[in-house]
């Protein structure tokens, strides 16, 4: 075989590789679908058959009894006021810890980053009795009071990161015209801030939208609970009623997934700069 | 330069607003209140507070705290259930780190070709990491159930003999939820070590095969030094998320069968919030604290060494 060939033919031996590949990595969520369009009687007969006819039964049914159309809009109203309060407090603050190189404003910058490394679980129940003292159990206030909090460290570092790489000349000659420093923070800089905004919004909103265990503590069993709070409530009501669980599984993936096809670029390429730091 | 010349003399109105430039914003210590208010109700403060409390018999009623010294993790170590989750913890998190960063970095490597469909493929490798991990734990559990979804495809290619009881036997349950967590993350190291592929100069390659060195040398000699940052970022990443696994767990196994697949977290929650064992909870969470600490602290090291290679 001639050196050509030869690098098609194992082109062509990769290409059916990975092809296999995706097929493994798709197919739970062929069941997650399979299961949630069928009969519970015809999932017990074939567990693979894809589903002919398709049974809307599982997702009416859903819809109706878990009251995921309630905790979506849980969902979105915590997750976009969240996110709203990082972008503002966590930008804001970084205006000015990314000038400070040394000193207090420095060790500030630092307190910040340290924050990334203290897992959530050392603090839990101390802020869940602050919490509940405070009377805010059961209230979206309660989250989006945490996930600003405990947000804030990679905030801080994404948006530091950013402003340390940008030329001060414009902020400067905003000085020179007069402004004062929030002025020019609002009108000159935060705008120029969008590119990491954007992967600031992204890794938030998925984290906060996505999380489980704060908010089943903080708002599980009232009308104030999130997507995969009201999910993990429907798996203990209908234990073995697979059909409708995975209909209610369903309902929680399909926004995350149709957003994630969408804005699959930006998403990526948000997870892989922004992680990388 | 033009900006300092252009600047009004002093004492003219706009001076004040331009001297402080230099050193950051006038006053600049009232942009970060907000944000150190935010975070210091919420993580510092419970943080300390949950270090304090795991050295004390602090019931979480009440005011009554006394000291006890080290007794919290003196009966963490005579406390099987939380020595074996302790086990499990670094078990499953060095487990994710080797399997998952394996698997992720063959998938880059194969997207880093000329390969058709990569964009697509990548897209599809990467959606299980946007997807919550509650939902990813409940939909494993069906796929492991006993005639479930896996078994029906071992079935299917006359592999009868190999379906097991997935999550339900004891040395094999926690292996089955590396499998579910490595599908889970397995794109986000994928993702991170594309990028950390594409910043590889394609001469370098080039160079090393016209100086006669073959794929297997070219990879390791070229690609692997230079995705050393990609690797030691994705490496603790993963580590760390290990080290701190809950909602995958919690929704498949819920620590089961007996304590096979119990992790700290899980420990510290029951101890917690089912227990209703405050302080002992805390002291689980300050081990876990430490392990975490550690490892982010080899990071550091890793980190620094790398900088001064390259």
């Amino acid at each position: 075989m001639s050196r050509p060939a030869a690098r098609r033919g194992r082109g062509l031996l990769l290409e059916l590789v990975m092809a296999g590949c995706a097929v493994a990595f798709v197919f739970p969520l062929y069941v997650l679908l399979m299961v949630a369009l069928k009969r519970p009687q015809d999932v017990a007969a074939d567990v693979l058959a894809p589903p002919f006819p398709v049974y809307w039964g599982n997702l009416a049914e859903a819809w109706s009894s878990a009251e995921m159309g309630k905790a979506l809009v849980n969902s979105t109203v915590v997750t976009s006021l969240s996110v709203m309060m990082l972008v503002l407090t966590g930008s804001l603050a970084s205006f000015a810890l990314a000038r400070w190189k040394r000193g207090l404003g420095y060790g500030v910058f630092l307190l910040f980053v340290l924050g990334l490394v203290i897992p959530l679980q050392l603090g839990m129940i101390p802020l869940y009795q602050l919490m509940r003292d405070a009377g805010l159990l059961k209230t979206y206030t309660s989250l989006i009071v945490f996930y600003t909090g405990h947000e804030l460290p990679l905030t801080v570092f994404l948006y530091c990161g950013f402003l340390r790489a940008l030329p001060r000349a414009y902020e400067e000659a905003a000085y020179v015209d007069g402004a004062t420093a929030f002025q020019a923070f609002r009108r000159v800089v935060f705008p120029m801030l969008r590119p990491v905004t954007g992967t600031v919004i992204i890794l938030n909103a998925l984290f906060i939208w996505n999380d489980f265990l704060t908010p089943m503590l903080y708002v599980s069993g009232t009308a104030q609970q999130t997507v995969p709070v009201a999910v993990f409530s429907f798996v203990g009501e209908y234990s073995s009623d697979w059909g409708i669980i995975f209909a209610g599984l369903a309902i929680a993936v399909a926004p995350i997934l149709v957003l994630y096809f969408v804005f699959q670029r930006h998403i990526i390429k948000g997870f892989a700069g922004g992680l990388k730091g | 330069m033009t900006l300092q010349l252009s600047r009004p003399p002093a004492g003219s109105r706009h001076a004040s607003a331009a001297r402080p430039g230099r050193r950051g914003p006038r006053r600049g210590w009232l942009f970060v209140v907000p944000a150190l208010l935010f975070y210091g109700l919420v993580v510092l403060y419970p943080s300390l507070a949950g270090a304090v409390y795991a050295f004390t018999d602090w019931s979480g009623l009440g005011s009554r705290v006394n000291p006890v010294g080290l007794a919290n993790f003196g009966r963490l170590l005579g406390d099987a259930e939380a020595v074996g989750s302790l086990g499990n913890t670094v078990l499953l998190a060095v487990a994710l780190m080797i399997v998952q960063n394996v698997i992720g970095l063959a998938l880059a490597l194969a997207l880093d070709t000329a390969i058709r469909g990569r964009n697509l493929l990548r897209t599809l490798f990467f959606a299980p990491a946007v997807l919550p991990p509650l939902v990813i734990g409940v939909l494993w559990k069906y796929v492991y159930s006993p005639g479930g979804p896996l078994d029906g495809l071992l079935a299917a290619f006359g592999l009868e003999g190999l379906q097991q009881s997935w999550l339900g036997d004891e040395s094999l349950a926690l292996w089955s939820v590396v499998v579910a967590i490595v599908w889970q993350h397995a794109g986000l190291s994928m993702v991170i070590f594309l990028a950390g592929l594409q910043g590889v100069p394609k001469e370098l390659y080039e160079a090393a095969a016209l100086d006669g060195a073959a794929r297997w040398q070219r990879f390791r000699y070229v690609t692997l030094p230079l995705l050393a940052p990609a690797t030691t970022i994705t490496l603790v990443l993963t580590m760390i998320t290990g080290l701190k696994l809950f909602d995958q767990v919690f929704a498949m196994t819920g620590g089961g069968p007996g304590y096979a697949t119990e992790t700290l977290s899980l420990t510290m929650y029951k101890q917690a919030f089912v227990l209703n064992d405050y302080s002992y909870g805390t002291a689980l969470a300050l081990v876990l604290t430490m392990i975490v600490a550690f490892v982010s602290f080899l990071q550091l090291k890793m980190l620094r060494r790398l900088e001064v290679e390259a």
